[in-house]
């Protein structure tokens, strides 16, 4: 089974979530009364080493594993990435965790955050719902 | 095996999140990004007649295994290999959550607010409920989060993901310095 890597590398993912103190509710906290440099660390110094590999691969053209061109999309602005990321951001803060970090809580024994990650998940499907009726 | 019970560094841990990002491109022309899972989980559970949830959710299918990775590494890493020193917030932090009623800062996520029985009160709906209500709206919305925009995005200079990773910043600002606050009070 083919998928077997990506379960892996989520398991790895959801590791480095908990070793690095991403999940921390306080550590969000810290992040966002500026009290700590160790957030922007991580967000900062995973972006420096995206950026290099995204520039690497793209020099270099490497190829996927399975021989495939390695194309990424483009995304276009609209009025969601504002508004909807402000609602996003409300939320960070709220619950100290963004969705990936509501997986890893919810693996590390922490059920009520169950009942989290089901809000979220109808707070995606509403969004479904309402989406044309929202400005864009 | 100390390793596995010890918080790592950010410098640490940093390089290694960013390391998703080719990685997935490397395994398969993935893109990083964690709250599509959500958009896939309605797409095959409850897409009813929305037009957003029909799609072929089992072709992103990786994504909801590498959610469900997720899950097992935080049951490995925060169960079985729990950090066995708390998390060693500042002093600063400490007393402005004292100031809010937030005097337990061991473990995670606040106690005192994060359990079952808070979701009787207004204020556990509030941050639990509204909270993650918020979370998963607001991603869609911004067509991400902090992993699709914020790395993902920003790797790729998209735009885009350079305003919503503003905004997410600016959301968690106002709420964490205005409205916080006062939800404590409930």
């Amino acid at each position: 089974m083919s998928k077997i890597k990506f379960l892996i590398l989520g398991f790895f993912f959801g590791v480095i979530l908990i070793k690095a103190e991403v999940i921390s509710w306080f550590r969000i906290q810290e992040m966002f009364r500026f009290q700590s440099f160790h957030m922007y660390g991580i967000i900062g110094s995973a972006v420096v080493i995206g950026m290099i590999s995204i520039w690497l691969i793209k020099k270099y053209k490497v190829k996927t594993i399975a021989g495939e061109e390695i194309k990424i999309a483009s995304k276009e602005f609209n009025k969601g990435n504002v508004i909807g990321g402000l609602i996003f951001g409300f939320g960070w803060a709220m619950t100290g965790a963004c969705p990936g970090p509501l997986y890893a809580l919810v693996g590390s024994g922490l059920l009520i955050v169950l009942v989290t990650l089901l809000s979220a998940v109808l707070g995606t499907w509403i969004y479904g719902i309402l989406k044309n009726k929202l400005p864009h | 095996m100390n390793i596995l019970t010890q918080p790592w560094p950010w410098y640490v841990s940093g390089p290694l999140i960013g390391l998703m990002v080719p990685i997935l491109l490397l395994l398969g022309n993935k893109t990083f990004g964690i709250s599509s899972s959500l958009r896939h989980i309605c797409a095959a559970c409850v897409p009813g007649k929305t037009e957003f949830f029909k799609y072929n959710w089992r072709v992103e299918s990786w994504n909801l295994i590498f959610a469900f990775g997720i899950i097992l590494g935080g049951f490995f890493a925060g169960y079985i290999f729990e950090n066995s020193i708390a998390v060693q917030i500042s002093e600063e932090t400490v007393s402005d959550l004292n100031a809010m009623g937030i005097n337990n800062q061991n473990g995670l996520i606040p106690q005192e607010i994060f359990n079952f029985q808070s979701l009787f009160s207004l204020r556990g709906v509030i941050l639990i409920v509204v909270g993650g209500f918020f979370v998963g709206f607001g991603t869609r919305y911004a067509g991400g989060c902090t992993s699709g925009h914020s790395i993902m995005g920003l790797s790729n200079f998209q735009f885009p993901s350079l305003v919503a990773t503003i905004c997410f910043f600016i959301g968690g600002l106002i709420m964490t310095w205005f409205i916080l606050p006062l939800i404590m009070t409930l």
